[in-house]
């Protein structure tokens, strides 16, 4: 079955996607990621999107679950990487991601997680 | 499965959400083989993937027209999909944007709208849906 690597790195998890999600996909990838914060205790997600040409309403509103769902297991969320077609698309459909954390890149998402966490302490 | 009625037209059953995903793979395989613009082509695959869902869950399944079209010299990609499902009593509404109100039908059929160039949708209560759209290339 198709799946999406989650590796953890430290108190984080790292997502890549290097695929074209669709509704399933992005769906296991949420049961995933939860599952994985619970058992890794991870305090922070990172999901790299660069390579995603697509993202309709369902994607986005998948993505914001998730973002939402870490929260209450007590992780940040940063969603990194958007291609600027992707953003003006998402705006124009009426999809602001609002209650999600985003960053232009990997290094500066992962520094967005760093200082949650500093924050936290 | 996929029937070739012109060189320039295909038509695809929307009938799984396996073929949502074969939809919008083959409605981004035309708009690159064209040589849409990366913006015009995101909106339109984008566009594309909206209705294909919808024509799977509200439609109950139908089918996608996809036809390369011409006009004054401008070239465009046309897509059509049609459903034999329920229909939408009141399109006005169905319209209105918010996938985040409760109070619209969240379709996303308005902001669909907003990401092409042309956007035509007929329904009939008991028979069906249809809805057109077309990207035009930029010259």
């Amino acid at each position: 079955m198709e799946q999406i690597p989650v590796l953890k790195l430290g108190e984080f998890l790292l997502v890549s996607i290097q695929v074209e999600l669709h509704d399933e996909l992005v769906l296991s990838l949420q049961d995933d990621l939860t599952s994985r914060i619970e058992r890794t205790r991870a305090k922070g997600v990172l999901i790299d999107i660069s390579a995603l040409e697509i993202v309709d309403s369902f994607i986005g509103r998948t993505l914001g679950h998730i973002a939402a769902m870490a929260r209450i297991m007590d992780a940040a969320t940063v969603l990194v990487g958007m291609r600027p077609a992707v953003a003006i698309t998402l705006v124009e459909l009426g999809m602001s991601l609002h209650g999600i954390r985003t960053a232009l890149d990997v290094e500066k998402g992962m520094a967005l997680l760093r200082q949650s966490l500093d924050d936290a302490e | 499965m996929i029937t070739i009625a012109k060189s320039t037209q295909v038509v695809l059953d929307i009938r799984s959400s396996d073929q949502v995903n074969l939809a919008r793979k083959a409605v981004q395989d035309w708009a690159t083989r064209m040589a849409f613009g990366t913006l015009e082509r995101t909106k339109f695959v984008t566009a594309a993937s909206e209705l294909a869902r919808n024509t799977l869950i509200h439609g109950m399944g139908g089918t996608l027209t996809i036809e390369e079209v011409s006009q004054n010299g401008r070239a465009g990609l046309r897509l059509v999909f049609e459903d034999t499902g329920p229909g939408i009593p009141d399109i006005q509404r169905a319209l209105e944007d918010g996938f985040s109100t409760a109070k619209s039908m969240g379709l996303g059929l308005g902001g669909a709208r907003r990401l092409v160039s042309e956007f035509d949708i007929t329904s009939t209560v008991g028979q069906g849906t249809r809805v057109s759209i077309t990207q035009w290339k930029r010259r």
